[in-house]
């Protein structure tokens, strides 16, 4: 396979010589404006060094899940570089908006930090070389075809001469860009496709990382901030007399009318000082609010006359009537938390020309709009600094309020730099969750015992509704149907059912719903695959051989099924106690599935002894950073499943932090068995698409190991002793 | 005013007596490798030696410290990330975002000073740290690659 891509001629256009002295090359992207330009763009993938360093301008961010050295693997390869000289850096939101968004967008998030760039940056590595070669070829007056590359030196064998990349860099940047490039075949690639170690590995190990909370600066304070614990909350009055005089308080301040921040020397000066403020709360209606009242909301929505549409085959209630067999269940999902290990914060200096944000994000774009928008300045005044995060998994892109908050803040301070860092008892109680939901399913199954009809009614929070209403269609939430849909490369629902109706009543209680790591495949992977094995059950067949015979025209989903099935050993005898439970689902661009082997003892506990898991996730840029990714999805899944929920008393989330909200630990991780089975002609995402089958193959091995069928997450909740 | 040994160093420290040790360590010593995670000693993301013991630094007033116990942190568990678990972290590529993984090296190498050679049970019970990206296999593998790299050598 050889990817010929014709690239239009003005998006390519040669950068001058970058302020390091060197080369800089760039390439445009398709959706980028390019259009009445009249002065060159500097578009940059690549800069290289006089010392012959590569750098590798990433747009997307790093958070743990590999993506910066992937992507750097990506371009590497495509540039023939010295792996051992390739280093990466971010370009700001402020440069990318300046130059007319040249990076695409900054999102990380949906799995898409390499298969949602790779094309681009890939084309920008393949153009660089090029100018490279022909820079050398001019020199030496021979042929660009006669030349050769290879770790960032250039060779004419015939007249036996090399150079370098560093060497030719400054003219190779007056090169006219190459009108097409062709990218590698993957069969080829000798940097991406290998299990490379990381490029940030060695600074996480001596302590001598910045993360967003560890940054500092001249002059810098710190702020501590209380904001309403019940959503809609109003300040009617503070009493902060104690607290200003406690040392080191600079100020203390209502922020938004819903909080009040403590600016002091220290932060943890800032966070006791703030304990000493009494805030007075205006009534809200919202107080009323508990699990129980959205609960009885959720239910509602199960049996409601008006939902949105999701997936629609055939005529699910006529041949419910004429099954042979009926069976109907109901699922729970609940409120989760993100956890990151870093809470949220942001540093911010405001004056009255210009605003600086450093953060992490997972969006700078988007942090840059808010950082706009707090600051009442114009964007060309506005930037975003990224710093490491600790931990995304999509509460970092589902909102920027805590960069909101920062600038406030540091509005009321100009020109002082202001740290806002969130308590873990803030973070907890402002997340934006993972949203709660139910399902009604009925199944029908014919005298043969297959499935002839399922009808799914979701009931339960919208994301985009809270988030991007913008992003609703005629007030359907489409992304509520994650791994469900009819067709498309994204997440598409892996069997073959004549009649099916997949609908959902939107419900939405007050507490704000994020975007969050695997998002809304997870509770619909479980509703899902968990009641596919009850259906396969009720029907008295196995459960790998009742979903095999429904995805014949889903071979991909089936081939992932497949696998996991031969490397688990399914059917073969297991120690006595073990049983088995099997799962798949497609999200993110990638079809996984996992098989997990538990046992429950007779007091109910549950010990999973071995997790198999196979992924297409199309092509594997760094295997061992691909395994990295599934091991941690499982511990993100895992943890769903046995401990995670967020419960609403009197308006408020009770959970406020680690000590009442428990997160899976070492003693409960257990072996996972990774297994790509990469199909090598598409690009998925490997983020996040394995935590979906995580809980489903877990609660389906506690059925064959108990017969006891768990509706509901978490299962700390539920006695698990045998039926 | 307190006085505290910190990596060999002794600080002299204006702060109130009621100061957790991990705030005095981030906020006046200036050393930023130990986290803050949840402040109620529940995540250990804050972990430092106490005379080699383990400590959760966020639960613990610096009141409750002499200059006579040696607090050691991350920045100076090794020079230049030559302790056997750090070589073993860097080997198996052990973190992820890493903000966790401070903690997790300083629990870990008290693990292996007081049991070379641990058992699972050994780490089951001594690593109660939480890691929300999930490293928790490779931790166990690089524990256990630090104690046969440490029994070899």
């Amino acid at each position: 396979m050889t990817i010929a891509q014709n690239l239009s001629r003005r998006g390519f256009l040669a950068g001058t010589a970058a302020a390091t002295g060197g080369l800089t090359l760039g390439f445009h992207i398709p959706f980028a404006a390019a259009q009445g330009a009249q002065t060159p763009e500097i578009n940059a993938w690549v800069v290289i060094q006089p010392d012959d360093k590569v750098v590798v301008r990433v747009a997307r961010v790093e958070m743990g899940q590999g993506t910066l050295t992937g992507l750097a693997q990506l371009v590497a390869e495509e540039l023939d570089a010295d792996w051992s000289k390739v280093t990466t850096e971010y370009p700001t939101p402020g440069q990318n908006v300046a130059r007319k968004r040249i990076w695409g967008d900054f999102q990380t998030a949906g799995s898409r930090g390499i298969r949602g760039s790779e094309d681009y940056v890939r084309k920008g590595g393949a153009a660089a070389r090029i100018m490279l070669m022909q820079a050398a070829a001019n020199e030496w007056k021979v042929p660009v075809t006669e030349l050769k590359t290879a770790k960032g030196v250039i060779t004419h064998d015939a007249s036996k001469r090399s150079t370098t990349y560093g060497k030719v860099a400054l003219a190779a940047a007056k090169i006219e860009p190459p009108k097409d490039v062709t990218l590698k075949n993957p069969k080829d690639w000798t940097i991406a496709g290998k299990s490379l170690p990381r490029l940030d590995t060695k600074e996480k190990l001596d302590g001598s990382q910045i993360y967003s909370i560890d940054f500092k600066m001249p002059n810098m304070l710190n702020a501590a901030i209380l904001e309403t614990p019940v959503p809609g909350g109003k300040i009617k009055s503070i009493d902060s007399a104690a607290a200003e005089k406690m040392r080191g308080v600079r100020k203390v301040m209502i922020v938004d009318g819903n909080a009040v921040a403590v600016v002091a020397d220290t932060w943890y000066r800032a966070k006791t000082a703030l304990e000493a403020v009494k805030i007075t709360w205006e009534d809200n209606p919202n107080t009323k609010v508990s699990s129980a009242t959205i609960d009885a909301m959720l239910k509602e929505g199960l049996e409601a006359k008006e939902a949105f549409v999701g997936n629609r085959q055939g005529n699910v209630d006529e041949a419910l009537g004429k099954a042979a067999k009926k069976i109907e269940a109901v699922y729970a999902y609940p409120y989760q938390h993100h956890v990151t290990m870093e809470p949220m914060n942001a540093t911010a200096v405001w004056t009255a020309d210009k605003c600086m944000v450093w953060t992490a994000t997972q969006n700078a774009e988007a942090a840059l709009a808010t950082t706009v928008s707090a600051s009442g300045l114009t964007i060309d005044k506005c930037d975003v600094i990224r710093l490491n995060l600790g931990g995304g998994f999509g509460r970092r892109s589902s909102s920027h309020d805590f960069v909101h908050q920062a600038v406030t803040i540091a509005k009321e301070m100009p020109g002082t730099p202001i740290k806002l860092i969130w308590s873990r008892e803030q973070d907890m109680l402002h997340g934006t969750y993972h949203p709660v939901t139910q399902c009604k399913l009925v199944g029908g199954l014919d005298e043969k015992g297959n499935l002839t009809a399922l009808r799914m009614r979701i009931s339960g929070q919208s994301i985009l509704a809270a988030l991007r209403p913008t992003a609703l269609v005629e007030g359907r939430d489409p992304a509520t149907f994650q791994g469900l849909n009819a067709q498309g490369p994204e997440a598409q629902i892996g069997y073959d059912i004549p009649n099916l109706l997949v609908d959902h009543a939107m419900r939405n209680p007050p507490f704000r719903p994020g975007f969050w790591r695997g998002v809304n495949n997870n509770q619909n992977a479980i509703y899902l695959e968990c009641f596919v094995d009850e259906l396969a059950h009720a029907a008295g067949q196995d459960p790998l051989a009742f979903r095999q015979k429904m995805m014949a025209k889903y071979p991909k989903h089936l081939a992932v099924l497949n696998a996991v099935a031969e490397k688990a050993g399914w059917g073969k005898p297991l120690p006595q106690g073990v049983y088995r439970g099997v799962a798949q689902h497609m999200g993110y661009g990638s079809y996984v599935a996992a098989v997990a082997e538990v046992s429950v003892s007779a007091k109910g506990e549950l010990k999973i002894h071995r997790i198999v898991a196979t992924t297409d996730c199309g092509h594997v840029v760094n295997p061992q950073q691909v395994a990295a990714q599934i091991e941690g999805s499982f511990a993100y899944g895992l943890t769903s499943l046995l401990f995670s929920e967020m419960t609403a008393k009197d308006g408020q989330m009770e959970q406020e932090n680690l000590d009442t909200y428990e997160i899976l630990k070492m003693e409960h991780m257990p072996p996972v068995e990774s297994y790509p089975v990469p199909s090598g002609d598409f690009w998925g995402g490997v983020g996040e698409p394995t935590i979906f089958v995580a809980a489903p193959a877990v609660l389906n091995a506690i059925f064959a190991a108990t017969g006891k069928r768990i509706r509901q997450v978490p299962i700390k909740n539920v006695d698990l002793r045998k039926a | 005013m307190a006085r505290l040994n910190i990596n060999g160093k002794v600080h002299d420290i204006d702060v109130e007596p009621d100061t957790p040790l991990l705030w005095a360590i981030r906020e006046q010593v200036g050393l930023t490798g130990t986290k803050y995670g949840c402040g109620v000693a529940a995540c250990g993301a804050c972990t430092v030696h106490v005379d080699g013991v383990p400590t959760r630094s966020c639960s613990m007033p610096i009141s409750a410290f002499t200059d006579q116990q040696k607090i050691v942190t991350i920045e100076g568990l090794s020079p230049n990330v030559s302790h056997p678990i750090q070589k073993a972290w860097l080997e198996l590529d052990v973190p992820q975002c890493g903000y966790c993984q401070s903690g997790q090296i300083m629990a870990a190498a008290a693990l292996i000073a007081s049991k070379p050679n641990p058992t699972d049970a050994d780490i089951n019970a001594e690593m109660t740290n939480i890691c929300r990206c999930g490293t928790y296999n490779r931790i166990r593998a690089a524990i256990k690659l630090a104690a046969s790299n440490t029994k070899r050598g």
